[in-house]
């Protein structure tokens, strides 16, 4: 058993006694209730469900056509791509609450570069992604020298860069707080179309046809594709939730939010983790704001006000712990669907859209409660 | 490892001396370990055993002193250098993350990846099996290696740093107290291991401040007293209340003793 190290990492250690003790009887398996309750996101979807019966019950049926489906897919979208970042961060034991500032910066720098600085759209969103990135790891850099804790670097960061948007914004338009013209300027074609409008068309056009959605009476479908951002979040999602559950670099995420000491002395590259995540972070914030800026035509001083909160509001509904170490990509993306359907839920019922608020803090007192219990249950901490 | 002489100990220090400042941690400490032997550090709050542990798992620098690794001088600038040199330490705070599996924890930092290009997997197949082949051999029926380590005992998470750190091929183990937060059977169970461990061929270095543990499984004895080393003794030379007089600087303690009815 002395041996075993340099095996292990070219994958050849010791073949055949690892399935025979595989079938160990004395390993007896594990009630499919207690997986279930392991898993971190399973607030969320019992939240999911909840909210869904509930609008299923009191809302006007609309809500549960394709077209309804659409228009609470598509805020949910723009907010999760938001919270599953937010949710690696919070993961990786630390927090960015300047995400919602930096769609307006970003969303400031990309129309400053298109309208004022003449770029094609592709070399505008390669810069301002770069330019997020470095943001990023200035955020990062701060929080792991200075160890002050994140949330008030970010905080700081929260104003700076609101406030650098508004100095921004008058710059570039000669005094107003609206950047115009973007839509415009950028043009059509391929690029275009990956940050803006809509996707599938054809396949939408084909459903129709085929009479599997619903359609107008010369053809054409009433849901004439998908919002491309819809696409965007649920290839994020996917990715995020691979990334964290069975790569090398998820691992780390947890072991760097989980103890970041224990980690390092593990051999973890705990600065570099942090470090990437928050790049991550701003990377998601220009993304978002690429995509509401594109099909907006226009850039403001409040793009992603309070996006922050949302956003973490969101990454704790699907699971995720204040204190960092445990959490899941996936439950944020629910997280971030509960919050679509309630915000456009509220319409399609006789309610008042004003109790939006209360249901918000409702549902997230009520998943810190939940994911507080879990988490007691699942670590067997007394 | 080929070119060492054959009888060289695992870890030998002569005369180590640390300083942080003004404040002299060690004056002049000096110890070895060989392979299939568990040398027992013992030593009083503030005698310099922490400072020591961290020396030798590459954590400080030594001021001045000779350290040598297998008859091989060394100067290790980060835990990472140490590790590779076969050195591993098992912290009193464990390095062990409660809210993640056993699986997860075991191969923190050393995940055995599989797949090519930027989107490499863990083998976690080959993970769990391993995870629960060496839990089975330390005698930890672990029903299941996804269950978080905060599930586990104090004992066993114990056995588990100490497994994860022999799986990845520590020749010599450094063990910081163990023993100090468990109850009586845990206790057992890790000193078992320890046993264990020695009848593989390691060399293990175990800090503790108790003499009963220390005298259950130690073959030889190393105490320290102020950032000195008072001896170092075999077993079969001095008996257990001895060692526990030289330990707490011996007269004070022995009228302590005798005022107590001989119960300290």
């Amino acid at each position: 058993m002395t041996t075993s190290t340099a095996d292990l990492a070219t994958g050849a250690s010791r073949p055949a006694d690892p399935a025979a003790e595989a079938r160990d009887e004395r390993l007896r398996r594990v009630s499919l209730i207690a997986r279930l309750m392991r898993r971190p996101e399973l607030g969320a979807v019992a939240g999911l469900v909840l909210v869904t019966v509930f609008f299923g019950l009191t809302a006007n049926p609309a809500m549960f056509t394709l077209a309804g489906v659409m228009t609470v897919l598509s805020p949910a979208a723009q907010l999760g791509i938001l919270a599953i970042a937010a949710a690696l961060l919070m993961i990786g034991g630390e927090f960015d609450l300047s995400i919602g500032s930096m769609i307006a910066f970003s969303g400031l720098v990309f129309g400053a570069l298109i309208v004022v600085g003449d770029l094609p759209l592709l070399a505008a969103i390669v810069a301002t992604f770069v330019f997020a990135g470095l943001m990023g790891a200035v955020n990062g850099q701060i929080v792991i020298r200075t160890r002050l804790p994140s949330f008030i670097v970010t905080l700081a960061f929260l104003f700076i860069l609101r406030g650098l948007s508004l100095v921004g914004l008058k710059w570039a338009t000669g005094g107003s707080t609206q950047l115009r013209g973007i839509g415009d300027k950028a043009g059509q074609g391929v690029v275009r179309e990956l940050f803006s409008g809509q996707a599938l068309e054809g396949l939408f056009a084909w459903l129709a046809q085929a009479n599997w959605i619903a359609k107008f009476p010369n053809g054409t479908p009433t849901v004439t594709g998908v919002p491309v951002g819809v696409l965007w979040f649920l290839a994020i999602a996917a990715l995020a939730t691979y990334v964290l559950l069975r790569t090398r670099f998820g691992n780390w995420i947890f072991a760097a939010g989980g103890d970041p000491n224990a980690a390092r002395n593990s051999g973890v590259p705990v600065n570099m983790v942090k470090t990437t995540l928050f790049v991550l972070t701003a990377c998601a914030a220009t993304l978002v704001a690429i995509l509401t800026v594109l099909d907006a035509g226009s850039t403001d001083a409040r793009r992603g006000f309070q996006k922050e909160f949302e956003a973490i509001i969101a990454a704790v509904i699907g699971g995720c712990l204040l204190t960092g170490g445990y959490g899941s990509a996936i439950g944020a993306f629910f997280g971030a669907i509960i919050f679509g359907m309630v915000s456009i839920g509220l319409t399609y019922t006789s309610f008042d859209s004003d109790w939006f608020q209360v249901f918000l803090g409702g549902m997230l007192l009520l998943a810190v409660l939940f994911n507080n219990f879990i988490r007691r249950k699942a670590t067997g901490e007394r | 490892m080929t070119t060492a002489p054959e009888q060289a100990p695992l870890i030998e220090v002569r005369d180590i001396v640390k300083h942080f400042g003004s404040v002299i941690a060690l004056s002049g400490v000096s110890l070895k370990v060989s392979a299939g032997e568990v040398l027992c550090l013992l030593g009083d709050n503030g005698a310099g055993k922490s400072t020591l542990i961290k020396t030798l798992s590459g954590c400080h620098k030594p001021s001045s002193g000779e350290f040598l690794v297998e008859g091989r001088p060394v100067a290790f600038s980060s835990p990472r250098d140490a590790l590779d040199a076969g050195i591993a330490t098992v912290y009193q705070d464990l390095a062990m993350i409660p809210l993640m599996s056993i699986t997860r924890n075991f191969f923190m930092g050393r995940e055995p990846i599989r797949g090519f290009g930027p989107l490499k997997w863990i083998d976690f197949d080959l993970a769990h099996a391993v995870t629960r082949d060496e839990m089975h051999r330390i005698g930890i029926d672990i029903r299941d290696p996804h269950q978080a380590v905060g599930t586990l005992s104090g004992g066993e998470r114990q056995c588990v740093a100490i497994a994860r750190a022999v799986y990845f091929g520590a020749k010599v183990l450094i063990l910081d107290e163990p023993t100090s937060a468990l109850g009586v059977a845990q206790t057992s169970m890790v000193l078992k291991y320890i046993n264990l461990v020695r009848a593989k061929g390691l060399g293990v270095i175990f800090i503790t401040h108790n003499v009963r543990h220390a005298y259950a499984v130690g073959d030889r004895f190393t105490v320290l007293n102020r950032g000195k080393t008072l001896g170092t003794y075999a077993k079969a030379g001095i008996a257990m209340d001895e060692l526990q007089n030289l330990m707490a600087g011996g007269k004070e303690l022995q009228a302590v003793s005798e005022e107590l009815g001989g119960t300290v």
